[in-house]
């Protein structure tokens, strides 16, 4: 997706892991993309550089459709859509 | 003809689901080190595999079991070579020392000023967070023997067991990855 379509979500939960390191975000994003339901869209806020790799990888792996970035001053907003 | 085939057939399926079988998603590791920054990376592994939803297996022995000592608590019915043990080696987490550039203390505490700026989780909180995120803990009941360990000095752990080789070797005989820290 593109910047600007993610600019438009509006996502079902936001997971704020700014100023936590590895692990920090990925354990964030596990535990509440279990409060949310299949086909909603959680964003994760990151300040950590390694997540916008890390993330991708979970979501692949959790078959969860990752669908892009958002890069603010400070930190990322990593969007995903639960499997 | 017909049988043979039949035959070669009935012996990959059985091959097939012994493969099925054979390995979990799981990820088993042997904890042997205690140093501070090496049972570190092990936790940090343990929570990101249990994050992929993978079963995790720590097989704590040796040295990494004073990680696992409860500073609060002791153990009875100690003999004198035992309490020396007890008294030499870090009685907790919190006393664990860094594998290089300790430098009598200074390195550790040094290190430890940095991972709270950084928001390094501890190794107290990444136990919790192994915890409750199921990840088992198994403590080698040999090694605990040797230093003179009782299960009723080690931290309040909610899946937590003693046990021997034969748990590990079972565990990482179907676990994907094997890892010794």
């Amino acid at each position: 997706m593109s910047t600007e379509e993610l600019k438009k979500i509006k996502s079902n939960t936001i997971v704020d892991a700014r100023g936590t390191a590895c692990p920090g975000p990925l354990l964030a994003a596990k535990k509440a993309i279990g409060e949310i339901e299949s086909g909603e869209i959680m964003e994760i806020y990151s300040s950590d550089e390694g997540t916008k790799n890390d993330i991708p990888k979970w979501c692949n792996k959790m078959t969860h459709e990752f669908l892009g970035i958002v890069e603010e001053d400070s930190y990322t907003r990593l969007f995903l859509k639960k499997a | 003809m017909g049988t043979e085939l039949e035959n070669q057939i009935a012996d990959l399926k059985k091959q097939v689901n012994q493969l099925k079988e054979g390995t979990k998603d799981q990820l088993s590791m042997v904890v042997f080190s205690g140093d501070m920054d090496k049972i570190l990376a092990a936790m940090i592994i343990a929570t990101g595999a249990a994050a992929f939803d993978m079963k995790v297996k720590l097989f704590f022995t040796f040295w990494a079991i004073s990680a696992l000592r409860d500073p609060a608590k002791t153990g009875k019915g100690k003999n004198f070579i035992e309490k020396m043990f007890g008294m030499m080696l870090p009685k907790g987490s919190p006393k664990l020392k860094l594998s290089n550039m300790n430098m009598g203390g200074m390195g550790t505490a040094m290190i430890k000023g940095i991972m709270k700026k950084h928001k390094v989780a501890s190794i107290e909180e990444m136990l919790k967070t192994a915890g409750e995120l199921g990840i088992e803990i198994n403590i080698c009941e040999m090694s605990m023997n040797l230093m003179g360990f009782k299960k009723e000095e080690m931290i309040d752990y909610p899946n937590m067991t003693i046990c021997g080789v034969a748990t590990f070797l079972t565990d990482a005989a179907e676990s994907k990855i094997q890892l010794f820290i």
